[in-house]
């Protein structure tokens, strides 16, 4: 059977068939230059600032289900079989407005509107899901949209009052869900895709099997899952990536897995699929789940890849380390696994040969002493990088720390444990005293860097009193707030 | 005439924004989404990559071999003047010969078939450098001798030497205040068209159309009306717009000449924030002199801002640092100067405010100084030092304008008893007493913002309305639109006047061919001069009407009024539209040009002597905040806001410019950091490093009023006041509030003298600084 060369998919109401398209052409210059839809603006292109937000449905399992992207960052060869929907869809017959947009305008909420199609489409998402969203909500699902004119108040009360003016069950997308899901299903792939010239080719595997096999054929090949990395690298750096292999669509690498041990994850699972089982089996991870990056971001980006492309400042690594997660690495020639904090050798090195993709983490669950947190530093509360992460896991038994894992990003060249301080907490009675003697060992273990995120100074001081922080926050004796809180 | 509806849109109403249904479609065009004709092509910047550098030689070749690369422009290209300064110092070449002398400093530009291939040819320069010493900062600038960009100024008043004499305290220090990216979401854009003979029409996002059309004139050398400049609406300006434009202009109507194709030029974030300027930063020494009741006997101050290389708008801006660095206090005896030093970065420019948020977060230093000082409230300190009126004679500003329509101390009292200030401080100092990781902190800061440019002969705006022969009004005016709601308002006064529905009139893009010679849409004063010059078009007309009305009936012009949607003319009543069809049968000019100018203003710089501004508008804000000790992190959990717009033209938009200025101050104090690495680039150059407030940043909550009491005491457009940039200055108070929560760790002996912006950095180190006093 010959490959699929074209990419194929609905736009708003209409089939598109984008025959030879370049792996690295983004979502946004195809909608904006191509189809001269420029209700989607660009701001950033760098997935910041969200003016370029629109709407992916997509299949997962037969479901259809609609999210936010930024499409200045997502690339169009990976949305084979997906819907697009763009703000131009969004206002009824005659331009009647939709409920999310008459509130918008009701609410004041736009001054120069550059930004307003793209908060517009996000709080439509929120809508779908969520139609009366506590104040919190509303500003955790604009977390990824900037807005320099309002201050964001009439945005938020728009947001508040969506549900005044319609209900998600009398929406256009929701009437035809049926319809849209069996085109979509039309148009799901039965070989794999390859499209695009030689230099800017886009390879969509057909299952993971062939990604395998693809990866055998073309070593050096990009794999691109959310995009929320390698799209920068083509926005910002133009560096070329081509062959890019996509693997957002192989639904075997979103499978969620608890068992009594551990919850293991596969590596296409986004932060936002992955976050309601992080939050029941780690529930310290539930509110820090939510200040990776902005909520388009967690749409697309996946725990595999965070870990994959071995930043040093990735938010999941410091606290998967910390928990004792294990990877799982695939190739043609089988599998492998290894400690997670194995896997990182060095800045920019990773233990992955070539033909080795991330197939899947394994997250061991909490054992019976066992006290959890996570903690994000930066300048912006959310859709920051980290200045500091730190993941920490400590075992108590009879008030006695029998066990210590303690790892943090943004410390060193990668997501690092710090041994010196685990060494000085092993062993102790809980209290003051041994997070104060582990938090000065914290000297020996790191000599972070100064940048335009924080100083040497800071980083190294805030990483100590995290573990104080850590002390107070489960110490019984103490019952004043120790951090602010989020809500 | 009972029955008649009243008119919809009037002024003093609150009525959307009237590009708003637009919006939130996403048919509102920008300057991008105009249809591009066939043969559109791309232009990109090509920048340096050293800081300051003599250019021995620029090897372009592979730029011009590069796929789809149809020309390059350098300086040798300029037809007329390579010159875009727009004080007319001469010193902001297009494009450099001899040097650079900031890191991405525009040298060349790339005209491609596309915009990608632009982008990617413009990093194929090869150019020798002859790498020279840099100083980033205005202190190592001036160590290292680096002259000033313009001019310094110096105020002046009363005895300053007998007022340190006399004073029983004296401190001195230093604030160092950062600077800040405009971050509108619409970066930079030009779009040219060629004409016949010289001619060039130019769409872009530009604050100044004015000027963008005077300086593509200058650069092509040819005259002014050879050129048309258009602006239908910006996505956002914030002063970013106002002359950093004329580059990206020049470059578009230069390659469009050049080859005799449209050529669209659009930088990306990067470009957009490294090569384009911001926010002066500033360091501030002070010298201070009080009494014991914290009165303030003396004040001696040096505004240092960091320029950038050339000289941009820094000399007005520098200016506007010393107007306000009174904020809302009376200084009996003062020196104030300031120094507006030469750096090797990107040349500063204008951005809401316009330098007076620095000298007003300066003045409230020195009252945090203070109070520390005497262990008071600084909201005590405050009103002891506040402006009086002409019974106590401290009513006069540095500047010598005596303050005539001072009402901070009735605003301040108002917002002291809504926001309940007394009892939430009391609460806020006992709670900290227990020693906990979690500090408050609560300020209520004001400001006082003088409103008329300094530059005298920009108070001066025109306007032209045509009213067609079906009754519907074509209304345009020299201000843009660039989300403010100045074409709302401007269409409301029109409404007014003519007794017309608001959807009766269309407003239509800025352009230099409808309205000659206008002033930056900035210094808050769109509505002002707009307002009026539209209302003098309006009146012009309605006075015809009226005329003819009269002598049409035999009757005297007194039976002649405007009804809603009518006239009557004695006991006959007759619909606007059909009275405009008679008119124009009647040959009845239906057509006019508007033109206003600010009375009573007038400024002696040399001297430092005048009366700058026309009035001042007042406002107050009261933040409470929650810092963690252990991390530096904060949060805003409350602010109250008493803002005074006069009689305000549209309440419910002008409650979104001020919501929208605190928010925007807020983010300067505290999370928007810009960042130089040592080799003198910009590291914080996108949304990704550059962390403006977001909606989870907002003040947990926020009561923001108009005082509706107020009316401007002087004749403006309906006795409305500006509202763009004082609000900006409200954002102090979050700066003020964290200062205090630090302050708490020392029991308030020391003050933290907290720099900006307040990032939990900062916060921290300040928390430590002062637990190593204690």
């Amino acid at each position: 059977m010959t490959n699929q060369t074209d990419i194929r998919f609905l736009l708003n109401g209409e089939e598109k068939t984008a025959s030879e398209v370049n792996a690295t052409l983004t979502l946004l210059d195809y909608l904006r230059i191509e189809e001269r839809l420029t209700g989607t603006k660009e701001g950033c292109a760098e997935g910041d600032c969200g003016a370029c937000t629109v709407l992916v449905g997509r299949l997962q399992n037969g479901v259809l289900k609609y999210e936010t992207v930024n499409a200045c960052i997502r690339f169009l060869a990976s949305l084979n079989g997906c819907h697009i929907v763009t703000i131009e869809h969004l206002s009824g017959p005659k331009g009647r407005l939709h409920p999310v947009q008459q509130a918008m305008v009701d609410f004041h909420g736009s001054q120069c509107g550059f930004c307003t199609p793209g908060f517009v489409m996000s709080l439509y998402a929120l809508w779908m899901e969520n139609p009366q969203p506590t104040t919190h909500e509303v500003e955790t699902a604009v977390q990824g949209n900037l807005c320099r004119c309002t201050g964001y108040e009439p945005i938020v009360k728009a947001a508040l009052a969506v549900n005044q003016y319609g209900t998600p069950a009398n929406d256009h997308l929701t009437q035809i869900r049926k319809e849209v899901t069996s085109r979509l299903q039309a148009l799901q792939p039965t070989t794999r895709i390859e499209t695009g010239p030689e230099d800017d080719r886009a390879i969509l595997p057909l299952d993971v099997a062939d990604l395998a096999q693809v990866l055998a054929e073309h070593p050096k090949a990009t794999i691109v899952a959310g995009s929320t990395d390698v799209g920068l690298w083509v926005t910002k750096f133009m560096r070329p990536i081509s062959p890019v292999v996509f693997i957002s669509h192989l639904e075997e690498l979103k499978s969620i897995t608890l068992t009594d041990d551990a919850l293991t994850i596969g590596a296409g699972v986004t932060y936002s699929e992955s976050q309601a089982a992080m939050r029941e089996s780690f529930p310290h991870l539930g509110e820090y789940w939510d200040r990776i990056a902005g909520w388009q971001v967690r749409n697309m980006g996946t725990i595999g890849g965070n870990i994959a492309n071995g930043s040093p400042i990735g938010d999941t690594p410091p606290v998967l380390i910390s928990l004792g997660a294990e990877v799982t690495l695939q190739s043609a020639s089988g599998t492998r696994t290894l400690s997670l904090e194995d896997f990182f050798i060095d800045y920019g090195k990773q233990d992955r040969e070539a033909g080795d993709f991330v197939a899947s983490i394994r997250i061991p669950r909490a054992k019976s002493g066992q006290i959890d947190a996570a903690y994000k530093i930066s300048k912006r509360r959310d859709e920051d990088i980290s200045s500091v992460a730190a993941g920490i896991s400590v075992t108590v038994d009879n008030d006695i720390i029998t066990s210590a894992r303690l790892a943090f990003g943004g410390m060193a060249a990668t997501p690092k444990r710090a041994s010196n301080a685990e060494a000085a907490l092993v062993g102790q009675s809980w209290g003051s005293a041994a997070f104060d003697a582990a938090a000065k060992a914290l000297a020996q273990d790191f000599s972070p860097l100064t940048d335009w995120r924080a100083s040497a100074d800071y980083r190294q001081l805030v990483a100590s009193n995290l573990l104080r922080r850590f002390h107070l926050e489960h110490d019984t004796a103490n019952d004043a707030p120790v951090r602010l809180a989020i809500a | 005439m009972k029955d008649l509806q009243p008119i919809q849109g009037a002024a003093h109403q609150d009525l959307k924004h009237d590009s708003a249904i637009k919006q939130v479609q996403g048919r509102a065009d920008y300057t991008d989404d105009i249809a591009e004709p066939i043969g559109t092509l791309h232009a990109y910047l090509g920048v340096s990559t050293v800081t300051h550098a003599n250019i021995r030689g620029m090897d372009l070749s592979r730029v011009r071999a590069a796929p789809g690369v149809v020309t390059v422009l350098t300086a040798e290209d300029v037809p007329g003047v390579n010159d875009v300064s727009p004080t007319g110092r001469h010193d902001e070449p297009v494009f450099p010969t001899g040097k650079v002398e900031f890191h991405g400093q525009p040298m060349f530009a790339v005209i491609a078939e596309s915009r990608d291939a632009a982008r990617r040819a413009a990093d194929l320069a090869d150019v020798d450098y002859e790498v020279l010493p840099h100083a980033l900062d205005p202190v190592s600038a001036q160590d290292a001798g680096m002259p000033l960009v313009t001019d310094p100024l110096k105020l002046e008043r009363g005895d300053v030497s007998q007022g340190f004499e006399d004073a029983t305290h004296r401190i001195s220090g230093q604030m160092v205040v950062g600077g800040q990216d405009h971050m509108y979401l619409e970066g930079h854009i030009a779009f040219a068209i060629p004409g016949e003979d010289d001619d060039v029409i130019v769409h872009c996002s530009t604050q100044h159309p004015s000027e963008a059309q005077h300086m593509v004139a200058h650069v092509l050398g040819v005259p002014n009306n050879a050129v048309v400049v258009n602006v239908r609406r910006m996505g956002g300006g914030f002063g970013g717009k106002e002359s950093q434009m004329n580059l990206f202009c020049a470059v578009a109507a230069m390659g469009a000449k050049k080859l005799n194709r449209p050529v669209k030029i659009r930088p990306d974030r990067d470009q957009d924030m490294s090569a384009t300027g911001k926010r002066h930063d500033f360091v501030i020494d002070y010298d201070l002199g009080f009494d014991d009741e914290g009165r303030i006997q003396a004040v001696e101050s040096q505004f240092a801002a960091r320029c950038g290389y050339s000289s941009d708008l820094s000399g007005p801006v520098t200016d506007r640092a010393l107007f306000h660095a009174d904020n809302a206090y009376y200084y009996p005896n003062v020196r104030l100067t300031s120094r507006p030093q030469k750096t090797n970065t990107v040349s500063n420019t204008a951005f809401r405010g316009f330098g007076g948020p620095q000298g007003a977060v300066a003045a409230e230093r020195m009252i945090e100084e203070i109070a520390y000082k005497l262990g008071k409230d600084p909201l005590e300190v405050r009103k002891t030092n506040f402006y009086g009126d002409e019974t106590d004679g401290r009513n006069v500003t540095p500047y010598h304008q005596t303050v005539e329509d001072n009402v901070i101390g009735r605003l301040v009292e108002e917002l002291e008893e809504s926001a309940d200030y007394q009892a939430r401080r009391k609460a806020i100092v006992e709670e900290n007493a227990k020693g906990g990781i979690i500090r408050r902190g609560i300020a209520l800061t004001p400001v006082k913002f003088g409103i008329s440019f300094t530059a005298t002969w920009y108070n001066q705006a025109g306007s032209l309305i045509h009213v067609y022969n079906d009754g519907s009004i074509h209304l345009n005016h020299g201000g843009t639109e660039m989300g403010q709601g100045l074409n709302t308002k401007v269409a409301q006064v029109v409404a007014e006047a003519f007794q017309v529905d608001f959807n009766r009139i269309k407003i239509t893009k800025t352009t230099t061919e409808k309205v000659p010679n206008t002033s930056a849409t900035a210094a808050s004063s769109g509505t002002d001069l707009n307002g009026m010059a539209a209302l003098d078009a309006a009146e012009q007309i309605k006075a015809r009407l009226v005329k003819f009305a009269a002598e049409s009936r035999g009757m005297s012009e007194d039976a002649v009024s405007f009804h809603p949607n009518h006239l009557r003319i004695g006991e006959e009543v007759i619909a606007f539209d059909a009275f405009i069809k008679e008119a124009y049968m009647a040959r009845v000019q239906l057509s006019a040009a508007g033109f206003y100018k600010t009375p009573k203003i007038h400024w002696d710089r040399a001297n430092g002597t005048g009366r700058p501004f026309y009035y001042f508008s007042y406002g107050a804000s009261c933040s409470e905040v929650a810092i963690d000790t252990l991390t530096g992190e904060y949060r805003v959990e409350r602010t109250d806001i008493l803002h005074d717009v006069g009689r305000s033209l549209n309440p419910v938009l002008d409650k979104g410019q001020v919501e929208g200025a605190f928010i925007q101050g807020m983010g300067w104090l505290t999370t928007e950091e810009l960042w130089w690495d040592d080799a003198g680039r910009l590291r914080t150059h996108a949304p990704s490093t550059y962390k403006i407030p977001l909606a989870s940043d907002r003040p947990r909550q926020f009561n923001v009023e108009l005082a509706d009491w107020s009316e401007n005491r002087e004749m403006t457009i309906k006795r409305s006041k500006a509202v763009g940039e004082p609000p900006f200055v409200l954002g102090i108070s979050v700066l003020e509030a964290l200062s205090m929560a630090v302050a708490s760790v020392d029991d308030y002996r020391t003050c933290p003298r907290l720099e900006a912006p307040a990032t939990p950095e900062r916060v921290l180190m300040a928390v430590e600084r002062l637990k190593a006093k204690g």
